[in-house]
């Protein structure tokens, strides 16, 4: 029996990132909204929505990162170097966000302090991830087995697309989850959110996807030559369907359908740079056979994830069982 | 200072700020859930109270811990890449096991430990404390593996590009210092902890020698410094013979001995000069060194001078740093002793100056740890991988400017960040910590609620 575990390594990995993006992007989202919901009630709820379930939500982020380190090393000894500026910003983003959902309500005096902290926070970490991934998808140039660019390659006109990109992104995530989360005055807030968030992140994206093509020949190559384009075409024709899902749900006043339609929006887009990257993990610079750690050490992390990743997801979804319904202020947390 | 040292700085910087908060939530995990558990069993509301008292601050602890954790596990690629190239087919995956066993487990029943006691009820609260514990002794021990694999790295060859690969994992895993440092470093997070809640019930029982939760963290703690302080003692023993056996330069380093003798003498204190490759103004005690070391009477020691100057630690920060973690572990045992013997004489909650003394060693452990830590990680230079990688072929192709400027900005986040922290913490702890009655109920109700356990439980929350 052969497996390619690397191969197999490349999915995992991809799916804890996808994990990532969708379970904090809502959290984050709703982090970037706040300064926009100047009632302290309503940021409280806001907050208690995702208290429960954000630490989860964000070790896929140390998985993503844990596991390049464990199966793709010289992926992760390439793109940590590379982008260093954008991940140092986003960790230092993280810290503030992930503080104030406790430090806030240890203080009354200093409240505000923690509010700027969570929204500002999270605005730095999604415009810090947008900018790391746009980054990635303009390439990193490689020599031997290091980085070989300098320390401001990452900042072009490109990564700032994504980077705001992604922080529009993200706070459609929030929005739609809060519609799926909130009652009353906070619920019609989330709606106009939504609204907003929705037409500039589909703007948003036709904007990247048009650029992206240009940015490389091979991706030029992969998403506009015949026959591969029989291949490809769906994601677009998808992406199309699902912003259609996206506003007719939110036309019609339902509760979970924006939610879910922003999820598919952003896994359909995570697909679609999949395409544009396969085989490579550092694109066209290394393939991911490349990078791998050998199968021994592969094969060693793999029978723990095929036991470990089914629990983790089981009682993941215990605990948004459990935390289920609308928050209120009244049936809130143990602040 | 070049890109090395500023990089070494950021980590030493942002894993002594991280660590601290694991250590504290090792400990309050499994303290929390021996309160619920001990709640659902008794039925005593001053489980329940000191649970709710412990839990917040344990929240705020276990967030910081994250955040700065997080940090932790992206720094090694940004700072120390070509040690992460090399490295990552072995402490990649363990590093993974502790992310899929051990992290997710935590985060996923944090939740519900935090926020969900009235939705899931005694039962499963009582289940979701267990798996957070369970959760944070995981994450010990998989990161303690790794650390130890870089102390005394087994089970490995070297491939054509110059990677550690692993040949048996078994080996990798339980690598000769692992369950010395393992056993070592739980039994430190209990002790540090024991000594929080011992420092904080002192606190509240200097102001009311009567409050019944205060009595009981108190007695707790102090139980826990009675039996585990010398524990500890003996493990930190064997770690040492441990060490001498496969870190003989650490050792000689640690007791700042230059020359190799036998026997040879404890130095007690004294300025170990690696210029002049001397211990000026020793104060030493005869035949010890080798007592304690290879527990006979005239042992040979290896001093610094028996390996190559570009191959030996750094004397004097170990030296110091040594002393000052066995200094505390000393004092801790004396503590819980003194506590033993009050507690015989039924003056535990009344003698204030054994509470003073308890408050005053409140932060013994986490200062115990830092020392520990450096003494142990400071040791294995100039090598992250003991004897096989050296420090200065680990790091990134960063250039020192953005190291530097990356360095600022970790050092003013988290003295803005863990200052508040701390502060809340520390506020957190000066509340009261008994809640309504101060009496535990009377014997009927707890026979009433061995008999109906959900409704009288469920009352009593």
């Amino acid at each position: 029996m052969s497996l390619d575990l690397p191969f197999i390594w490349a999915g995992l990995i991809a799916f804890a990132v996808l994990a990532y993006v969708m379970l904090d992007g809502f959290d984050l989202g709703v982090g970037i909204l706040f300064p926009f919901v100047p009632d302290k009630a309503d940021r409280d709820d806001m907050m208690n929505s995702v208290a429960p379930v954000w630490d989860g939500n964000e070790t896929w982020l140390v998985l993503g990162g844990g596991g390049l380190f464990a199966v793709f090393p010289l992926a992760y000894a390439v793109i940590m170097p590379a982008l260093y500026a954008p991940l140092i910003a986003m960790l230092l983003g993280l810290t503030f966000r992930g503080v104030a959902f406790e430090f806030r309500w240890r203080t009354k005096r200093a409240a505000f302090l923690w509010d700027i902290a969570f929204a500002g926070g999270s605005m730095i970490a999604a415009f810090f991830q947008g900018v790391a991934l746009g980054a990635l998808v303009q390439g990193i140039p490689v020599q031997g087995r290091a980085y070989a660019g300098g320390w401001w390659d990452w900042l072009t006109p490109f990564s700032m697309l994504t980077g705001v990109a992604l922080v529009v992104g993200y706070a459609l995530l929030g929005s739609t989850w809060l519609i799926y989360k909130t009652e009353g005055k906070l619920q019609a807030e989330a709606y106009r959110f939504a609204g907003l968030t929705a037409a500039a992140t589909v703007a948003l994206i036709g904007a990247a996807s048009l650029w992206t093509p240009f940015l490389k020949g091979s991706y030029m190559a992969r998403w506009f030559v015949w026959p591969q384009v029989l291949y490809t075409a769906p994601v677009p024709l998808l992406v199309t369907g699902t912003a259609w899902v996206l506003f007719f749900g939110l036309k019609r006043g339902s509760a979970l359908t924006p939610f879910l339609a922003s999820l598919a929006l952003f896994a359909l887009c995570y697909v679609g740079i999949g395409i544009s990257f396969y085989p490579y993990i550092v694109p066209n610079s290394i393939t991911i056979w490349q990078a791998a750690s050998p199968d021994s050490s592969l094969a060693f992390l793999l029978v723990g994830a095929s036991v470990l990743i089914p629990m983790i997801l089981i009682y993941t979804g215990y605990a948004y069982w459990v935390f289920r319904g609308k928050v209120n202020a009244h049936a809130g947390g143990y602040h | 200072m070049t890109a090395i040292d500023l990089a070494r700085l950021q980590f030493a910087f942002t894993i002594g700020f991280h660590i601290v908060f694991p250590v504290f939530s090792i400990g309050l995990a499994s303290y929390l859930a021996v309160l619920n558990v001990l709640h659902l069993t008794t039925g005593r509301r001053v489980f329940l109270d000191l649970f709710d008292y412990w839990k917040r601050i344990f929240a705020i602890a276990f967030g910081m811990g994250v955040v700065s954790g997080i940090v932790m596990s992206y720094q090694l690629g940004t700072n120390w890449s070509v040690y992460s190239d090399k490295v990552g087919p072995i402490l990649g995956p363990l590093m993974g096991y502790e992310v899929l066993s051990a992290f997710f487990l935590e985060a996923g029943f944090l939740g519900v430990m935090l926020f969900g006691r009235e939705r899931v009820g005694p039962g499963l609260h009582a289940f979701a404390c267990l798996m957070v514990a369970f959760g944070t002794f995981l994450s010990a021990f998989w990161i303690l593996a790794a650390n130890s694999w870089m102390q005394t790295p087994a089970g490995y060859a070297i491939n054509a590009d110059g990677q550690f690969v692993p040949t048996n994992w078994f080996a990798v895993i339980f690598n000769p210092s692992f369950p010395y440092r393992l056993v070592h470093m739980v039994l430190a997070a209990y002790l540090t902890t024991a000594f929080a809640v011992g420092a904080v019930g002192a606190l509240h029982l200097l102001r009311d020698s009567r409050d019944a939760a205060a009595r009981m963290m108190f007695s707790m703690a102090m139980a826990m410094a009675t039996v585990v302080a010398p524990i500890q003692i003996a493990a930190g023993d064997a770690h040492g013979l441990n060490t001498l056996q496969y870190q003989p330069a650490k050792i000689a380093a640690l007791e700042g001995d230059f020359e190799t003798q036998s026997p040879a003498p404890l130095i007690l204190f004294g300025l170990p000069n690696m210029k002049t490759e001397h211990t000026d103004d020793a104060i030493e005690i005869p035949w010890l060194g080798s007592l304690i070391l290879t527990h006979t009477l005239g042992g040979e020691i290896k001093g610094l001078k028996a390996f190559p100057p570009s191959e030996r630690p750094y004397s004097p920060l170990i030296f110091w740093n040594f002393r000052i973690m066995v200094g505390l572990g000393l004092a801790m045992a004396g503590l819980g002793l003194w506590s033993l013997y009050l507690r015989w004489r039924g003056r535990i909650y009344d003698s204030r100056w054994l509470h003073r003394a308890a408050l005053l060693l409140g932060p013994s452990g986490f200062i115990a740890v830092l020392a520990g830590w450096t003494t142990t990680e400071a040791g294995r230079q100039p090598c992250t991988v003991y004897g096989l990688l050296r420090t200065a072929q680990s790091a990134s192709p960063i250039a020192a400017p953005a190291v530097g400027a990356s360095l600022i900005a970790f050092v003013v986040v988290y003295f803005m960040v863990f200052a508040a922290g701390v502060f809340y913490i520390l506020r957190s702890m000066n509340l009261p910590p008994t809640v309504g009655a101060h009496e535990p109920p009377p014997p009927g109700a707890l026979r009433a609620s061995g008999i109906t356990p959900a409704q009288a439980i469920g009352g009593d929350s």
